[in-house]
């Protein structure tokens, strides 16, 4: 046997462990729990990691006033509750309450639109932390920056809360669409793309070279429904986020279940009908259409 | 060759690459297919079961009816390579309930036993057969607690074994797929094949 390693000389909080941790949820749906009740059923149900927060965005949505980071007592219980990864949601640059989720032992932090941002000018600069954060982006430059700021993970930020999956769609249209622009282009007109678009150079060409981002995109923002899951696969994201899907649908478990099972056979219609037969009925939802634009989360903290 | 990437949940890309890479570096002509489905584990050579969430990959490949042919492959004495979650699912015992494991591997594993992901580290590995140390990365990684008699030890730390060989089975807690590092890809999977 070869000589025992010990524990001094470990490196923790690198980039490579933050965002290897995010792509082993690839392929996986991370759903929203408010209760340790909810993180139980999701597990069981094959969720590869909760996110806790106060209230789902449909909730806050409905609520209104401001919302902040779940409460630690509750964030306490869910990590307990769960052998899969805790995440929770922080206020767009909202250091403290970043540290408080890191305290407590979250495996990853969501700088979240949905939740009222905390500054309006800048976001967290997650590369201090030992845990990794997940942010939302509308377009490749947003993606970018947030990667520059030390984003593990990239999920579109749809419009949360509203069941309609339009603006994830359409912000991962513009991601991959951005992507294949800036593959063909030569090396000055990514620099080019890179000073019009505000995005940090360096990430413009490497993203340019792997002909994909360089963290995990997930899916996030609307996504009710099994077909839902699958379409935002088809679109190429690695995995999905569900809000208010899950817990505001007819039967949770059932939803949940065939939420999982469409992120498997999102390329199989056969099994895709099977699965979305079994779902029961989804969230009422709103359209994204009627929404007024003060009323929009995606446009916080660009 | 075929060789399977068990697709249901995980970093299986990652693995389908190192796949591809460890078979160039020896100049075989290897197919390596990330499986979602039943039906394809029977006609490949060698499989791999890549790092995720060991709960939900393991309801997966039950749902999905890829377990029983995982565990053919290995009674057939072909080669699995199995990682982290992927460790976890081969195990004889999971010591949870909410995973039920192949066992195709004569170990009982502590999930999660080195913390949860603030815990989770990087660092260089002695692994018994190679000559230079392996670059590790342990996400949430889980540890080899008890070891069956025909169980070889390939590597430890803080002196629990993280690196384990029977038979056939090669099983990590850590994760090699995330490096550029593929030895120990070509190890599990080509190793075996080489008299072939």
């Amino acid at each position: 046997m070869a000589e025992p390693t010990d524990l001094e000389n470990l490196r923790r909080g690198t980039d490579l462990v933050k965002r290897g941790f995010a792509r082993m949820q690839q392929g996986g749906v991370i759903m929203d729990v408010v209760t340790r009740e909810q993180a139980r059923i999701a597990e069981d149900i094959g969720a590869v990691a909760v996110m806790a927060l106060e209230a789902v965005p449909a909730d806050i949505r409905k609520r209104g006033g401001v919302a902040r980071m779940p409460d630690p007592a509750n964030v306490e219980g869910i990590i307990d509750e769960v052998s899969i990864p805790a995440m929770g949601k922080s206020r767009i640059g909202h250091r403290k309450e970043a540290e408080i989720l890191e305290a407590l032992g979250v495996d990853m932090i969501d700088e979240s639109e949905v939740l009222t941002p905390a500054d309006d000018r800048y976001h967290i600069d997650k590369r201090e932390f030992t845990a990794p954060f997940v942010c939302g982006a509308r377009n490749l430059q947003e993606a970018l920056r947030r990667i520059d700021e030390g984003a593990a993970m990239i999920r579109t930020k749809g419009e949360a809360g509203t069941g309609d999956v339009n603006q994830a769609v359409h912000h991962q249209r513009n991601i991959k669409g951005a992507i294949r622009q800036l593959t063909g282009m030569n090396h000055e007109e990514r620099e080019k793309w890179a000073r019009e678009h505000e995005a940090p150079g360096h990430l413009v060409h490497e993203t340019a070279e792997m002909g994909r981002l360089p963290v995990v995109n997930f899916a996030a923002g609307g996504i009710a429904t099994p077909a839902d899951a699958a379409l935002m696969m088809y679109h190429g994201c690695d995995g999905i986020f569900v809000g208010s899907g899950v817990f505001g649908a007819e039967d949770p478990e059932r939803m949940g279940t065939a939420i999982v099972d469409a992120v498997n056979d999102w390329d199989n219609p056969e099994a895709l009908a099977q699965v979305a037969g079994a779902a029961g009925s989804g969230m009422s939802g709103e359209s994204n259409a009627s929404l007024p634009e003060e009323e929009q989360l995606q446009d916080r903290g660009v | 060759m075929r060789v399977a990437v068990v697709g249901v949940q995980g970093d299986v890309a990652e693995h389908v690459t190192a796949v591809e890479r460890a078979a160039a570096s020896r100049g075989h002509a290897v197919e390596a297919t990330a499986v979602r489905n039943a039906g394809v584990v029977p006609d490949c050579d060698a499989v791999a079961l890549p790092g995720g969430e060991s709960t939900t990959i393991s309801r997966l490949l039950h749902r999905r009816d890829i377990a029983p042919e995982l565990v053919a492959h290995v009674e057939a004495g072909k080669p699995l390579f199995a990682t982290c979650a992927g460790l976890i699912v081969a195990a004889r015992d999971a010591r949870d309930s909410r995973v039920e494991t192949l066992d195709v591997l004569d170990v009982a594993v502590d999930r999660n036993a080195f913390g949860r992901q603030r815990d989770s580290f990087e660092s260089r590995l002695d692994v018994a057969g190679l000559d230079d140390p392996f670059p590790a990365v342990f996400i949430r990684a889980p540890a080899v607690a008890d070891v069956g008699p025909d169980v070889e030890v390939l590597a430890t730390v803080d002196g629990q074994p993280v690196a384990v060989r029977e038979g056939p089975v090669v099983g990590l807690a850590f994760h090699p797929e995330l490096t550029d590092d593929f030895r120990l890809h070509d190890v599990a999977l080509f190793d075996p094949l080489a008299g072939d």
